[in-house]
């Protein structure tokens, strides 16, 4: 059974949805659907299936509703339309409380800017997910400690946020999804602030914890590079809708259309 | 000449209603109005009985606590000390008295309005004028009809007070919330901090900066507003300040006037120090 499963899904941002996604599922464009009505289609009419244990990458342009998309995985985001189910489990007829349960064990999200918080510790801000779901202390502390060696920032666990350089930051934001021991992982453009040393070292982390955890990894990404290296397989997204879906390999010797190609091509040119 | 069929006036119906409020709801004022005396009689017992050497040592402690610094704290007590030395101490400790209830009132109603309407813009909307004309409609306004529900005395200064002084701790709460990094609260959310876990392990933390620039103008709004309060019956610096300008004993205006400058001083730079102490440590 797929891990994730995504159907049918519009997200529509602005005043009019309704209006705007009967336009759209008439077959308008994204440009007409604004002019319109007012409102920016952010996913339009998407569907797909991440696999148990598998690195997904989403791929595609900023403003290509990769971010919006993956917010969808644990509802920070609701669509306008369609279904999201999770293990089998419709997401979206979670209530407050089913919804709050299933983001403190089942999924957890690292972020691009980091969202850490800036008045806790790297030892408390890896502990959150587990003290907000009310383990005790020891074994928040035991864990946190454990997932802060992991990463690689053993010594730090007293530091501040603001104390660490933005690769340390990022690890400290890994760590905290890794400790709260979810089976799926959302990963929102989470080294594309980090410089590109940093960010080969913490891409090959990530494969090397992935070969031991074999969790769920959504990883969102603008760059094809990385998604070709850490990706299992790779979903190209164009103004919210989904172009092509495939492997590595498929990617890079298949491009569906022009739009991916391009991608492709701009790579071999650098390579 | 403004056309005479065109004007209007709300005062009878305004006077009608406060009227009826006084006959129908007076015994519930009333009882809050005592309630509030008993607090504020305690209190000013209280800090007047505590003999002048023990306040002065526990504000050094407290100033010590918030700044770390010797100068400040030695500053703060020297200040203090002057006041006592023009022979205002009662007086300066009844003003505290005075104050101390109207920024605690203030906080007590004012940080969780600032709180809901950080989470609604529709309350915002309301909020936002209101807090306009309690700041900007004068004093005296309002304290007609409050004198009427309350009697003379230090209820009515109180209630005064608060009207004035608890507008900015409203705003700077909200604004303080509002601040708070969305990415933080995304991150938060996401791990599934349920409401109060958010607001007490975040918001408010993060918010704790601008939660104590709105205390600190409370306070400071609270004393402007001494002299005022004195004209109807609560005693302390305000008085000494009224009884100068009422008899042109200029020298004794200026003497409580600068006590209260100084009580002002005192509390800025304490309230400001913790303030700051917070911030630093959430850079």
């Amino acid at each position: 059974m797929s891990k994730i499963v995504v159907k049918n899904v519009f997200k529509i941002f602005g005043a009019r949805p309704e209006a705007a996604l009967n336009m759209i599922q008439q077959g308008q464009s994204k440009d007409q659907v604004l002019a319109a009505t007012g409102c920016v289609v952010g996913v339009n009419d998407l569907s797909l299936a991440i696999e148990p244990g598998e690195i997904f990458v989403i791929m595609g342009l900023s403003g290509s509703g990769k971010s919006t998309l993956v917010r969808h995985f644990n509802r920070l985001i609701d669509p306008t339309s369609g279904e999201i189910l999770v293990d089998g489990e419709d997401i979206l007829q979670y209530d407050r409380e089913a919804l709050r349960d299933f983001r403190r064990r089942k999924i957890s999200m690292v972020f691009q800017s980091f969202g850490l918080l800036p008045h806790k510790s790297v030892l408390d801000n890896v502990a959150y997910g587990l003290k907000v779901r009310g383990e005790s202390k020891a074994h928040c502390a035991e864990r946190a400690l454990h997932w802060i060696d992991t990463v690689g920032l053993k010594g730090y666990e007293k530091s501040y946020p603001h104390q660490l350089s933005g690769g340390m930051r990022q690890r400290v934001g890994l760590a905290r999804a890794l400790a709260a021991d979810t089976d799926i992982i959302l990963m929102d453009e989470a080294f594309s602030a980090l410089d590109p040393l940093i960010r080969a070292e913490m891409q090959d982390q990530l494969l090397e914890l992935q070969q031991a955890l074999h969790k769920t990894i959504v990883f969102i990404t603008h760059d094809l590079d990385e998604a070709v290296r850490i990706g299992n397989r790779i979903a190209i997204l164009k103004d919210g809708q989904l172009i092509q879906v495939g492997t590595p390999k498929e990617i890079l010797y298949q491009p569906a259309d022009e739009y991916v190609d391009r991608f492709v091509q701009r790579r071999v040119a650098t390579v | 000449m403004f056309p005479e069929r065109f004007t209007f006036s709300i005062a009878d119906w305004v006077n009608t209603w406060v009227d009826e409020l006084v006959t129908n709801y007076g015994d519930v004022f009333r009882h809050i109005s005592d309630t509030l005396l008993w607090a504020i009689i305690n209190l000013e017992g209280l800090l007047r009985g505590t003999p002048w050497w023990l306040m002065l040592a526990i504000v050094a402690a407290i100033a010590w606590h918030a700044t770390r610094r010797a100068l400040p704290t030695l500053m703060i007590v020297g200040l203090l000390f002057l006041v006592g030395a023009v022979g205002l101490w009662d007086k300066l400790m009844q003003t505290l008295a005075l104050m101390l209830i109207a920024t605690l009132i203030s906080v007590i109603i004012g940080i969780p309005l600032g709180i809901l309407s950080a989470r609604s813009n529709r309350l915002r909307t309301v909020l936002m004028p209101l807090l306009d004309i309690m700041q900007t409609m004068p004093s005296f306004v309002y304290l007609i009809p409050v004198l009427m529900l309350f009697g003379l005395g230090k209820v009515p200064a109180i209630f005064a007070t608060v009207i004035y002084a608890m507008p900015p701790l409203i705003r700077l709460t909200d604004l303080g919330i509002r601040q708070v990094d969305g990415e933080v609260m995304e991150a938060v959310n996401a791990f599934g901090a349920n409401r109060l876990q958010q607001l007490f392990g975040v918001q408010l933390p993060l918010a704790l900066p601008s939660i104590m620039a709105g205390i600190n103008q409370t306070t400071m709004m609270a004393l402007s507003m001494v002299v005022i309060a004195s004209m109807i019956g609560a005693r302390g610096l305000g008085e000494d300040v009224l009884i100068g300008i009422q008899t042109l004993n200029v020298g004794r205006g200026l003497e409580a006037g600068l006590a209260i400058v100084i009580l002002a001083v005192v509390i800025d730079r304490i309230t400001q120090a913790y303030g700051r102490a917070r911030h630093q440590a959430s850079q």
